[in-house]
């Protein structure tokens, strides 16, 4: 195992200290360096919104996060532990497969394509994990699932498969499977991507809610700026596997500073 | 003596025949559905040793004939203290070798999942089993339905071969009834139609009929 370089943390600890912590995160697909050296904190109950072109390293950020793969170098903390790591004799090595699940119950995501199990009805979808990972009854898991079907309009359609479901209704229930298991962060990966314009309000909607009702801390890719500025806290602008720039809303839209940042963004409302 | 005269006499001794050759099959395809699906998962695995242990087995199995796995199994395998009667033998010899050629379609059966439901399901924080029990398998097995109908064909006819270790399957009656009356034609045209018929009346739409519910189950129809 390769030793970390720099100095960690084996905690992050104050009241001030941030729910996600990405240290020096590299990520390499061969010699191609998507994520290079990244530095990025999100406060709890933040919402932080990812722009930038296709290729950036933007789902890779996210996927990181969700230990869908390993980092390279430098470490990532959730909710004040190290996440690709753990401690062992006072140093930080890397995270067992056991340590990595007990740290991923507080994450989840929802993707561009939903992902939605094909052969389970919209409520199966919804308590498969909370029943098999969490241990809930099944008659809990369907509470559960029923009132977080309800809060993204699903309620009705709860008993058909993924396949009869439109692409704004599939990701309405691909949230509520999320949430289901109640992480403390949610991301979501241009979840609007894959939609037909006419039912994307149904999944920003969804995302508004969450964002005025739950003290979730929320990670979003998208590439629709109007919402981006609407809801954000922050925005962090990716280029090259870097955050090239990084503000509140108005001032990453309405004042940017960097010349790429500023290419970017007209070349976007340009394309509208 | 006329087909039908040949019938009245001979015909119950074909369906003994049968009879076996059906049992043969069926105990056949459980064994080849068993190996297949664990020689499967192994040939997925990152073990190099479960993974390498898959990959002669396949090979053994599927670049040697089935005649002289069926002989190694009843004649040679004693030799080794493992003694199988006849009757075993025989499914365990065709199901083997036939499960090294499932082994493949549920290896590509699970790979052809698309990988973003690997990562829902992890993401889901489902542990390695229950992603594959409950997630990955149910759609794999949909996608490789098909291609195990025309493999649980080649079982049927694989199983023929047993009647060269004496099993009394219905080869073997054909070849006895052929022995002492020389009714060829008969005997063996009546054989070739039952094993078609079994093949395109029993298999196929078994095959099917599995194929529409598993279809059902992902909503499909
Ligand atoms: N599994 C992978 N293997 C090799 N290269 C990959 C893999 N996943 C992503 N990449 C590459 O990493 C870069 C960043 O990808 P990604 O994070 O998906 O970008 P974005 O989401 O910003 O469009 C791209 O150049 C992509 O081709
Ligand atoms: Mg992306």
């Amino acid at each position: 195992m390769k030793t970390l370089t720099k100095d960690y943390p084996l905690q992050l600890s104050g009241d001030d200290s941030p729910i996600v912590r990405f240290q020096n995160v590299t990520k390499r697909y061969g010699e191609l360096v998507v994520l290079d050296a990244l530095d990025l904190d999100v406060a709890e109950g933040e919402m932080v919104t990812i722009i930038g072109p296709s290729g950036s390293g933007k789902t890779t950020v996210l996927r990181m996060l969700m230990a869908l793969e390993k980092i390279d170098d430098g470490v990532i903390y959730v909710n004040g532990e190290p996440m690709t790591h753990m401690e062992k004799n006072g140093a930080l090595v890397r995270a067992s497969k056991k340590h990595l699940r007990q740290q991923r119950t507080n994450i989840g995501m929802c993707f561009q394509h939903f992902n939605l199990f094909p052969h389970m009805t919209a409520l199966e979808n919804c308590i498969e994990a909370p029943i098999q990972v969490l241990g809930l009854s099944k008659k809990e898991a369907c509470q559960r699932a029923e009132e977080l079907l309800d809060m993204v309009g699903m309620l009705e359609k709860c008993h058909e498969h993924p396949a009869r479901l439109s692409g704004g209704q599939k990701q309405r229930v691909a949230i509520a499977r999320s949430l289901a298991m109640r992480p403390k962060v949610m991301l979501f990966d241009e979840v609007t991507s894959a939609l037909d314009p006419e039912v994307i309000g149904e999944v920003t909607q969804v995302i508004r809610k969450l964002v005025a009702k739950h003290n979730l801390t929320m990670l979003m890719v998208t590439h629709q700026m109007g919402f981006a500025k609407e809801i954000s806290d922050r925005v962090c602008f990716f280029f090259d596997g870097k955050i090239e720039e990084q503000g509140s809303s108005s001032q990453l839209f309405d004042n940017p500073q960097k010349e790429r940042t500023q290419q970017f963004l007209s070349a976007v409302l340009e394309a509208g | 003596m006329s087909y039908v005269e040949f019938l009245t006499e001979f015909g119950p001794r074909l369906v003994d025949g049968t009879i076996t050759t059906a049992q043969q099959t069926i105990l056949a395809a459980a064994v080849a559905i068993l190996i297949a699906v664990a020689a499967g998962l192994m040939r997925l695995s990152h073990n190099r040793l479960i993974y390498g242990a898959a990959t002669v087995y396949i090979e053994i199995f599927r670049g040697t004939s089935l005649l002289v796995q069926l002989y190694w199994i009843f004649f040679v395998l004693p030799l080794f203290g493992l003694t199988l009667d006849k009757f075993t033998a025989g499914f365990m010899a065709v199901g083997m070798n036939l499960g090294a050629y499932g082994a493949e379609l549920v290896r590509g059966g699970i790979l052809s999942v698309p990988k973003g439901q690997w990562e829902a399901a992890l993401a889901l924080n489902m542990s390695p089993a229950k992603r594959m029990i409950r997630i990955i398998f149910p759609q794999a097995i949909l996608n490789m339905l098909p291609p195990w109908g025309n493999l649980l064909i080649e079982l049927l006819k694989g199983t023929a071969l047993v009647a060269l270790i004496s099993v009394t399957d219905l080869m073997f009656e054909a070849k006895q009834i052929n022995g002492s009356t020389f009714l060829s034609a008969q005997v063996f045209g009546t054989a070739l139609i039952i094993y078609y018929l079994m093949a395109r009346c029993l298999i196929t739409p078994f095959m099917r009929w599995l194929e529409r519910i598993m279809a059902r189950k992902l909503g499909r129809i």
